[in-house]
């Protein structure tokens, strides 16, 4: 094993795999990438399985010194990395060697994540590496990271004495739906529900893992908040202000706030990379064009694991 | 009786909803249906999420491919006797919780019993005389939603919540009572406090509770406290 030496932690840096499932009748929250699949392609370039925990950065990201070389990968917002000043892509392979491998500005998007050979191999809790940040437990000390940190990171790669990495890559996005200001969501029977998808909403500053907060004019509220009912990650909520709430991976497991309906997990990728202050809209679909394009996007990421297994 | 209404939650997930209210009816049929759906076990099942009046079921659709979820669903809980059979009202576990009540434990005993006109013995004797039922868990991890406190000790929620409530604190916020089993923030009115873990996600069995067990709190001194304290 590997032990990386967090030299500045970035803006919110967490360890997170696929998630918690099982757990949610105990009050235990999905956690985990906001977006699975870029963490599991990332995953898949770097040959592991996509079930392995990486990193997930946010906005600005760490600076990170490896003691022994790595191959890593980076799938997500575009994010101005480098090994001792050297400039590394997204989106392939890299084998980097030891040194500082920095990873800085996000551009074009809110999130980025790194994974690495071997994976970030941090004790699982619960059936996961993920960190729950609100029940601060998992991933490393249940908590984002800190100068200083080491991280248990996988094994090492190959001596290298440069960077190098091959000339192809993978783009995750889909080319149809390029816009990531828009959310497709099924609504329910609720009075604000179809209301919602009529207006242009900005993310407000306060949004975080566990929801995306929307500011914008307000929708009609009912009285006084109902029972406490479940609530799943894409859930859209109506607080009494008006404002709904997507709920992203980090939310409790039941809200007493209306639900005005779900956005589609397809989407909730593009959701993780709205940033404070960004407009955003959302889109009414059908339960029957739910399932089609949640089948669109699973054949899309088949065809790019056997893109990436034909080239490596 | 009517079966329950399906609603959308998720791509993953449908709500089995048999009404808006908090009563102990309707929050056992929840418990019935959540116990007839696990032993059912089907092959999609991946989480049965209790609520009051509502139930939770996560799924994964690869293992119902080309169905409709909902009508999956509906044919699972189709072969559900309602009202439940006693099979499916299966004895519940009773937890007997020590609770260490009043000064240094419970910031608002006090309080709360002036304004319910009641002396504090008189309210520990009626907090810790029923048998509750866990409704749900959620708000934080192992966090219980304790159903059957005695309506005359409802309490109004704190106008601003504490910015820290104690762990293991026992609690009252409108006519609900609870437990917090981590230090958090918190708006609901606090009793006492127990020594026990409720929740521990190195565990095996990480809370304490679970959805539809019983509760029973034991009014203990300071001197148990530490001493329960200290062995957990």
């Amino acid at each position: 094993m590997s032990r990386w030496e967090v030299l500045s932690p970035g803006v919110q840096t967490t360890v997170q795999d696929q998630g918690r499932t099982g757990w949610r009748h105990l009050g235990v929250a999905r956690a985990g990438a906001l977006d699975p699949s870029a963490l599991a392609l990332a995953n898949r370039l770097v040959g592991n399985a996509e079930s392995c925990a990486g990193l997930e950065i946010v906005l600005q990201g760490p600076r990170l010194r490896l003691p022994r070389p790595s191959l890593i990968a980076l799938v997500g917002a575009h994010v101005q990395a480098s090994w001792n000043d050297l400039p590394l892509p997204m989106g392939r392979p890299i084998h980097v060697p030891a040194g500082e491998l920095k990873l800085g500005a996000v551009r074009d998007g809110a999130r980025a994540w790194l994974a690495m050979t071997g994976g970030m191999d941090v004790a699982p809790t619960l059936g996961s590496r993920s960190t729950d940040l609100r029940g601060g437990f998992g991933g490393h000390e249940g908590r984002a990271l800190r100068a200083g940190d080491l991280l248990p990171a996988g094994s090492a790669g190959a001596a290298t004495a440069q960077p190098r990495f091959p000339t192809w890559w993978i783009d995750p996005d889909d080319p149809w739906t390029v816009d990531r200001h828009v959310l497709r969501y099924v609504p329910l029977h609720h009075a604000a529900a179809s209301a919602l998808g009529t207006q242009r909403w900005r993310v407000h500053p306060n949004s975080n893992r566990q929801g995306l907060r929307l500011d914008g004019a307000p929708l009609e509220a009912q009285d006084g908040s109902g029972i406490s009912e479940p609530v799943a990650v894409g859930t859209l909520q109506l607080p009494p202000d008006g404002q709904p709430i997507l709920l992203l991976a980090d939310a409790q497991t039941v809200g007493g706030y209306p639900r005005l309906g779900h956005v589609i997990a397809c989407d909730l990728g593009r959701a993780a990379q709205l940033r404070p202050g960004e407009s955003v809209h959302f889109e009414p679909i059908d339960l029957r064009q739910a399932r089609a394009l949640a089948l669109g996007y699973q054949h899309r990421l088949a065809r790019l694991r056997l893109a990436i297994a034909q080239r490596l | 009786m009517s079966g329950p209404l399906i609603e959308l939650l998720g791509d993953d997930a449908l709500l089995l909803r048999f009404g808006d209210g908090i009563d102990g009816a309707t929050n056992q049929r929840v418990h019935a249906l959540a116990l007839h759906l696990r032993r059912l076990a089907p092959a999609w099942l991946r989480d049965l999420v209790p609520a009051y009046a509502s139930l939770g079921v996560f799924f994964d659709s690869a293992y119902m491919p080309g169905e409709d979820p909902r009508e999956v669903i509906a044919q699972a809980v189709a072969g559900w006797s309602d009202p439940p059979s006693p099979l499916e009202n299966a004895m519940p576990t009773l937890h007997e919780i020590p609770v260490c009540y009043g000064a240094g434990f419970g910031e608002d005993l006090a309080v709360a019993a002036r304004e319910l006109g009641l002396a504090e013995a008189e309210l520990i004797a009626r907090h810790s005389a029923p048998r509750y039922r866990v409704a749900m868990i959620g708000f934080a991890p192992g966090f219980p939603y304790l159903l059957g406190l005695d309506p005359a000790l409802a309490l109004p929620r704190l106008a601003t919540p504490r910015a820290r409530v104690p762990a293991g604190s026992v609690a009252v916020g409108g006519a609900q009572t609870g437990i917090y089993p981590h230090a958090s923030p918190g708006g609901w009115r606090l009793l006492g406090r127990t020594p026990l873990v409720l929740f521990d996600a190195r565990r095996d069995a990480p809370s304490l509770l679970l959805p539809g067990d019983e509760v029973r709190f034991v009014p203990i001194d300071a001197q148990a406290f530490a001493a329960l304290a200290g062995a957990a």
